[in-house]
């Protein structure tokens, strides 16, 4: 394991940050902080690089006690959502930054500064500053930057988080490409599950201060521990008293045992997807309507329009959570999942 | 007209800046009958006001060509006199540079009790009438100081005021940049390898130049042109003391107003230099981003 | 958060040490002169009484009172000149684009680095009667600047002359247009979206600046002391009432003024440090 925590409690004033993490990271990984905003995941990075301080708890990197390490002695790389580019310097001029404080031999510098903006594809830009970079641009020299000191973890801080959907994209590609060359520990927050469901290895999904579930990208899209794993991580609907994926549901237009009836209050057309919004006998209001996905051709072979009566149920083998009730923060030790076995619909 | 108005109001702008940003891109409008009224009556008191005097010190300075003006500069009370001011005030200007950088700092990352009146404190001196700083320093550093020290009539005495007309202006003018800069830059620094002192010397200090320039170059400019706060203190002893400002009072009571324009026009000179290097210094700035 | 961060939130001894340097520099440079100002007021030296009763006979003494009427004349007019030129070349600068803008919004600024003395000279070199350029004109209309009040308040006016305009430019700049417009698509004319609709948005940057333009024009001295006679009951404002009773060696009424100076300066300073955030949210 590169990076063990152990215990990590953090406070500001009232407000708990992180409540007694423990997690290990794999080396040579790309591993995801996932969770919604203050959630801690932020807090839990800059805890690893020693730019804040734990209450309590200690975090090992690649064997060595860091808790007390001052940031400058853990070499780790630590990439900023805003890019914390030293503006009054050229792109090669910060690239190089690290290695100057290290007092590396100067030729040694210029060639392994010419090698990793080679690597993040901004050789041509070496003498521009970075307020003449765009964002991307901005974001690959900070990457650039941290790998240059050969960092024994590479953390990022939401590193996309300021960029355009577009760029985002593009760079998440890059990221991930650039992992599988570079093979460096790796962690980034983020609050995209889309991000980190495409580029992570390994997702650890954390929320108001806990960690709700460690796993492969697959292991939590297909048996999330609890409710919000499973709501954090692709759409939800709830069918009766389970959280399903929508398009997890089977659509009946006769009634069927154990399904639930209902009548299709409204109908979106998305490409090739249908998305219906069922609303359940009995129910009063849009708030209990059930979001169900399917193709449009079997949509339209059904027949469904608003209005007319549908029975819902669970597809085969779809993986459901029961809705948590009573007190708020009672977790399950053992969350209940139940494969049920529905009628399919024949085609 | 129409660019504001096609503009939705919810469009968020490209660059992220904000929506004050699209509104500023408008176009201004040319002149209307009325506004140019306006201007001409503007400009006209403006020349009169301040064009035509400032002109009229130019050109008496160059009355008789170059020969009043040669004389006068090369005079040997004056010459002293001038090289007394820039002296002084480049001195001040560096000792300001130091101090009003530390004192930036203390505000902006320190934390304790009073530091809120010591900023209503840094701007005392630009608030007080300049005759009245001198005499406010004059009560500790004059005839009867409570701690035995009388400056009047020495080169401390001038360097002591021109020390407290200049304090506010590199403050001033560190303290909200500062303020802004990003906390993660320094971070950055930090998980690089740099220790609190290199992170200080090579990410903070390049990033406050510009301010710390700008800030200078203000105090060295006010520092030149000082008059009020030196008339109590600095006894006019004709190459010793004596400073531009005061010599040019003493040419102009003795009727010597070629002389006064000649010295004049050195200060104005410099006010000039200065207002140009604080616009290339601004669009410096405006350029880094 | 920021001080809870690793880099900003240590605080070593070095930081120490600075805070009190800090404070000793401006406490014997600032704080300590400042508050001797009262004490010499107040318990002045030699053979001048001391206490209360004393120090209001000094302020109330005919040529005091003369002193400060005309400082209070001269800076209400220089005031009043500044504040309707200083809204004016705004609105122009920054609504309307003509030949040499720029410019002339570099030369406004220029007053504030001219030696108050050569703004004296310069105002004598145009105005005076004996030598200046339209001297000849204006004592041939029975009008005199220089010597007189008017060049007092031209001096004064000279150099407070850019600080409304630096305060409300920015601000007009801010507030854009929108709402101009708005008011004019609804059939405002110009006077009234001018009276309903940008002056109110400027007011606390106006204010600001009105307040700034005060207190400078209260303790003005260099270019007054030129373009004045200077004497008693003839062109003598506070500020050189100052000069001329400390230099004759009256330095109980020197003190006693300058302690009003002083008291008006920090009052104006402390307005202007309330106003400030209002004018920052707009």
């Amino acid at each position: 394991m590169s990076i063990e925590v152990r215990g990590i409690t953090k406070g500001y004033g009232d407000f708990v940050a992180l409540d007694d993490v423990n997690v290990s990271i794999p080396t040579g990984q790309l591993t995801a902080l996932l969770g919604p905003s203050g959630g801690g995941k932020s807090t839990l990075l800059r805890i690893i690089a020693g730019l804040e301080v734990a209450d309590a708890g200690s975090v090992q990197i690649e064997g060595v006690d860091a808790t007390s390490l001052p940031p400058q002695r853990r070499n780790v790389g630590f990439v900023f959502q805003h890019y914390a580019a030293f503006k009054h310097m050229t792109v090669a001029k910060n690239v190089a930054f690290g290695l100057e404080i290290r007092k590396r031999p100067k030729p040694e510098i210029k060639q392994r500064v010419d090698e990793l903006l080679e690597l993040v594809h901004l050789s041509q830009f070496a003498h521009r500053l970075p307020s003449q970079l765009s964002g991307g641009q901005r974001q690959r020299m900070a990457l650039a930057r941290a790998l240059a000191v050969e960092p024994k973890v590479l953390l990022l801080d939401e590193p996309f988080g300021a960029l355009d959907a577009k760029v985002r994209k593009e760079l998440r590609d890059w990221l991930r490409r650039l992992h599988d060359e570079v093979h460096v520990t790796t962690v980034f927050v983020t609050h995209d599950q889309e991000e980190a469901l495409e580029v992570a290895d390994e997702i650890v999904v954390i929320n108001e201060g806990r960690i709700e579930q460690v796993g492969t990208p697959e292991q939590l899209y297909d048996e999330p521990a609890n409710d919000f794993v499973m709501g954090f991580l692709g759409e939800v609907t709830t069918l009766g008293d389970h959280l399903i994926r929508p398009h997890d549901i089977t659509v009946h237009t006769t009634e069927q045992a154990g399904a639930v009836r209902g009548e299709i209050v409204r109908a979106l057309r998305i490409g090739f997807e249908v998305r219906l919004f069922v609303r359940p006998a009995g129910a009063a209001d849009e708030g209990a309507d059930v979001v169900v996905t399917l193709t449009r051709t079997f949509a339209r072979s059904l027949g469904l329009e608003v209005g007319t009566a549908v029975w819902l149920a669970p597809e085969t083998g779809a993986r459901v959570v029961p809705v948590r009730r009573g007190s708020a923060g009672v977790l399950s030790d053992e969350t209940p999942v139940s494969t049920e076995k529905g009628a399919t619909a024949a085609v | 007209m129409s660019s504001t108005l096609s503009t939705p109001s919810g469009t968020p702008a490209p660059s992220g800046k904000g929506p004050a940003k699209v509104r500023r891109a408008r176009p201004k409008d040319a002149l209307t009958p009325a506004a140019g009224l306006g201007l001409g009556v503007a400009l006209i008191w403006f020349s009169l006001l301040v064009l035509l005097p400032l002109s009229a010190v130019v050109l008496t300075a160059f009355d008789d060509g170059w020969s009043t003006f040669a004389s006068t500069l090369t005079d040997r009370d004056t010459r002293s006199a001038l090289l007394l001011t820039v002296g002084e005030a480049a001195l001040v200007t560096l000792v300001n540079v130091v101090v009003g950088t530390v004192i930036a700092w203390v505000l902006v990352r320190d934390q304790f009790i009073g530091k809120r009146l010591l900023e209503v404190v840094i701007d005392v001196p630009f608030a007080l009438p300049t005759i009245v700083a001198g005499l406010v320093l004059l009560s500790l550093y004059g005839p009867r100081s409570p701690v035995s020290v009388n400056v009047v009539g020495t080169r401390t005495g001038i360097f002591l005021a021109l020390l407290f007309v200049t304090l506010p202006f590199i403050v001033r003018t560190v303290q909200p940049v500062l303020q802004e800069l990003d906390a993660d830059v320094e971070e950055a620094a930090a998980s690089l390898g740099a220790s609190q002192f290199t992170i200080l010397r090579r990410i903070v200090l390049p990033s406050l130049a510009p301010a710390i320039a700008a800030g200078a170059s203000l105090a060295f400019a006010r520092a030149i042109s000082e008059f009020g706060s030196l008339v109590l203190i600095a006894g006019n002893i004709p190459g010793e003391t004596e400073v531009a400002s005061l010599k040019i009072l003493k040419f102009i009571e003795g009727d010597n107003y070629a002389a006064a324009a000649s010295v004049a026009f050195l200060l104005l000179l410099v006010a000039t230099v200065v207002i140009a290097a604080l616009d290339v210094i601004s669009r410096r700035v405006a350029r880094r981003g | 958060m920021a001080d809870s961060t690793y880099t900003r939130r240590r605080r070593g001894p070095v930081t120490v040490v600075l805070r009190v340097l800090v404070i000793a520099y401006l406490f014997m440079l600032v704080i300590w002169p400042v508050s001797l100002v009262a004490d010499r007021a107040f318990r002045p030296a030699g053979l001048a009484e001391g206490g209360f009763g004393p120090f209001l006979e000094r302020l109330t003494e005919p040529g005091t009172v003369y002193a400060f009427n005309l400082t209070l004349t001269v800076a209400f007019w220089a005031v009043l000149i500044n504040t309707v030129f200083g809204v004016g070349i705004s609105l122009l600068l920054v609504r309307y684009r003509f030949w040499g803008r720029r410019t002339l919004s570099v030369l406004i600024d220029l007053p504030l680095s001219v030696s108050p003395v050569v703004v004296g000279l310069a105002l004598v070199l145009a105005y005076s009667s004996a030598r200046g350029w339209f001297g000849g004109f204006l004592e041939s209309i029975g009008f005199a600047v220089i010597f007189s009040t008017p060049g007092l308040v031209m001096a004064t006016a000279f150099v407070c002359l850019p600080l409304v305009i630096r305060e409300i430019v920015p601000v007009l700049e801010e507030v854009g247009t929108d709402a101009e417009e708005a008011a004019r698509s609804l059939g405002a004319n110009g006077r009234q979206t001018f009276w309903r609709i940008t002056l109110p948005a400027i007011k606390w940057a106006l204010v600001y600046g009105v307040v700034l333009t005060a207190a400078r024009a209260l303790g003005e001295f260099g270019a007054v002391k030129i373009v004045s006679q200077g004497a008693e009951f003839n062109g003598e404002t506070a500020t050189l009432l100052v000069e001329n009773r400390y230099s004759n060696f009256d330095e109980a009424s020197a003190y006693a003024v300058a302690l009003v100076l002083v008291l008006i300066s920090i009052i104006a300073l402390v307005v202007v440090t309330y106003l400030r955030p209002k004018e920052d949210r707009p």
